[in-house]
Formats: C-alpha cells, structure tokens, sequence
C-alpha cells in the first residue's frame, strides 16, 4: 500500500487529512480544561450547599461589595480579549503586536488578582476568616482556586512571552500558546459563574 | 520582523496532516464577543441592584444572563461551533455540561431534602441522651 505523503502531508487513502499535532495537543488539552470544569462544579455544588450556613454570623451577602466584582469582571474580560487579539497577531507571526497584546493581557491579570487578594483580605481581617464558618470555607475555597488558577496563567505567560522574545513564533512556541489562550478563556467563564452564583444571586436589597 | 515566515519545518513539530489556519477566530468574532459579553455583565450587575423587580426575578434574570454570557465566550473566544470537525469537542462539551448539572443540582437536591426531613440538630442530641 502506498503510504507516501503528498505535499499536503494526507494519506491518499484516507478519506481525511491526519491531524496536526497542534491539533492533538489543543484536543488534549480542552479535555482538561473540561475536567477542570467538573473541579469548579463541586466547589460551586459545595457553596450553593453551604452559603447558608454562617454559624450565627450576617448573611454572605452584606459582606461583598458588588463594585468591587464588577471591576473585577471588567478587568478580566478585557485580559480575554486582549489574548484574543495577541493570538490573532502570533497566527499571523507578528511578533511586536502579539507582545504587546499579551502584555496587556498580563498587567489586566494582575489588576484582577490585586482587587480579589485585597477583598479577601479585607474579610478575614474584619472577622470573616476561612474558618469563620461553613460559609465563608466554601468561598474562599472557591475564589480562591479560582484566584490560583488565574496565578499559575500568568505565571504560565510570562515565561511563554520570554519564550517568544527567545526563540520567536516557532511551532512549538504557538502550540503552546494555543492551549494558553484555552486555558485563559475557560477561566473567564469560570469567573462568570462566579460572579453570578457568589457576588449576585441574593444581592437584591 | 524576527519571526520565521513558515511553520512548516519536516520532522520538526509536527504529526503529518493539513495545517489549518485562522482556527483562532477573526479579529470582528472577538470584538462582537467582547461587547457582548460587557453589555450583559453590566445588565446583570445592574439587576441584581435594582429594587424594580423581585429579589426571586433578579435571581433567575441574572443566571438566565451568566448561562448566555458563557455561549457568547463559547461561540466567539473558544470558536466552538458544530462543523463536523468539531463533532468530538462538542460530545465531550455534552457529556461535561451533564456531569456538572448532576453534580451541582444533584447535590443541592439531596442536601435540602436531608434539610427538610431531619430533626435540628439540638434535637437529635437531646434524643440520644
């Protein structure tokens, strides 16, 4: 059987071209990402369970301040876009643009973790610590391994900008600022749910 | 510009097959998510605020917002779509977004029926002394 490849790089006898191993490697990774969907859902089942549970304490809601989420929202769905935009530059191996968007995508994650650290902060030094109650142990598990996730994506994209500036926009390079911006994204969605199920549900005065 | 021209280096990176670009969306796709997904966050926040309507309307009007802000990020940042190249993606999506319906609601299922059908705590005590 002839099982040369053609320019094209397809097996003739195939009805379908053989995946790239960009494409391998962004498949396994979304599989991933899925599961860490699963993770984020039994920490959600968890607070849903407990957010009533303040042992005596005011109710979860009087302690958060909804402006304060809201910049958080903005913060970290302008550093989506940004990587979006940076992807669209690396694809067409612009290198400058892309930095610059992955920059910008890095200083609005940072934005982002500030406010949240401060917030938690805040809480556990007016009393609402992550012993306090069954409550706020759900919350501040939750935020926070959301908070932990966005760390280890910026830790992540610091050394792929330093990879860039390296080695430029290899294949390998791009693979693996593909599964980054998969990662990024998903971490936006997370968020929303976050700021729905934590910050707004029960917020009405 | 420092950057190789071409991707396509034999042996290099690669397991043999077509590359594909453009699979990250166009430049118009991300603005139109973007704008999108900020009008409905700022709709949400604004809502869960707002005395105009029923703190249990607020509640549903807002989750009702998140689950269309999450298909807006799907549809326009991750480019899931239902071409037939993305028909393992979306039956792994499927089988995620039942695992955590099962999960979420399952557990707040069982955890208020435990509420309602158990004596208070203080109660069962006195009753096993």
């Amino acid at each position: 059987m002839n099982t040369t490849l053609t320019e094209q790089g397809t097996f003739p006898h195939l009805p379908t071209p053989l995946p790239t191993r960009q494409q391998v490697a962004g498949f396994g990774f979304y599989l991933y990402l899925l599961s860490d969907g699963i993770l984020f859902a039994s920490l959600f089942a968890a607070f849903a369970v407990l957010r009533g549970a303040t042992d005596g304490g005011p109710p979860l809601q009087s302690l958060f301040e909804l402006k304060n989420a809201y910049i958080e929202t903005v913060a970290l769905l302008t550093s989506s876009f940004t990587c979006g935009m940076a992807m669209i530059a690396a694809d067409r191996r612009r290198q400058r643009h892309a930095q610059i968007f992955f920059l910008a995508t890095v200083i609005l994650g940072l934005a982002f973790l500030n406010i949240e650290v401060h917030e938690l902060i805040k809480l556990s030094a007016g009393g609402a610590t992550f012993s306090r109650s069954a409550a706020m142990t759900a919350f501040f598990t939750l935020v926070s391994t959301h908070g932990l996730h966005v760390t280890v994506g910026l830790i992540w994209l610091l050394i792929s900008m330093l990879q860039i500036h390296l080695k430029g926009l290899t294949a390998g390079v791009l693979r693996r600022l593909i599964c980054f911006s998969l990662f990024w994204h998903v971490l936006d969605i997370v968020w929303i749910a976050v700021f729905t199920f934590v910050y707004l549900v029960g917020a009405t005065p | 510009m420092s950057a190789t021209p071409s991707m396509i280096q034999a042996g290099d990176e690669r397991t043999p097959g077509l590359r594909r670009s453009g699979s990250h969306g166009s430049l118009q796709s991300y603005v139109i998510g973007y704008v999108v997904a900020m009008v409905l966050t700022a709709v949400s926040f604004w809502l869960a605020k707002s005395p105009l309507i029923t703190p249990s309307s607020a509640t549903a009007a807002v989750v009702v917002l998140a689950i269309a802000q999450m298909l807006v990020h799907l549809i326009f940042f991750l480019h899931i779509n239902t071409s037939p190249e993305h028909k393992a993606n979306i039956w792994a999506f499927v089988l995620t977004v039942v695992i955590i319906f099962l999960i979420v609601i399952g557990s707040m299922w069982i955890m208020a029926s435990l509420n309602r059908n158990m004596m208070p705590m203080d109660q069962v005590i006195s009753a096993q002394r």
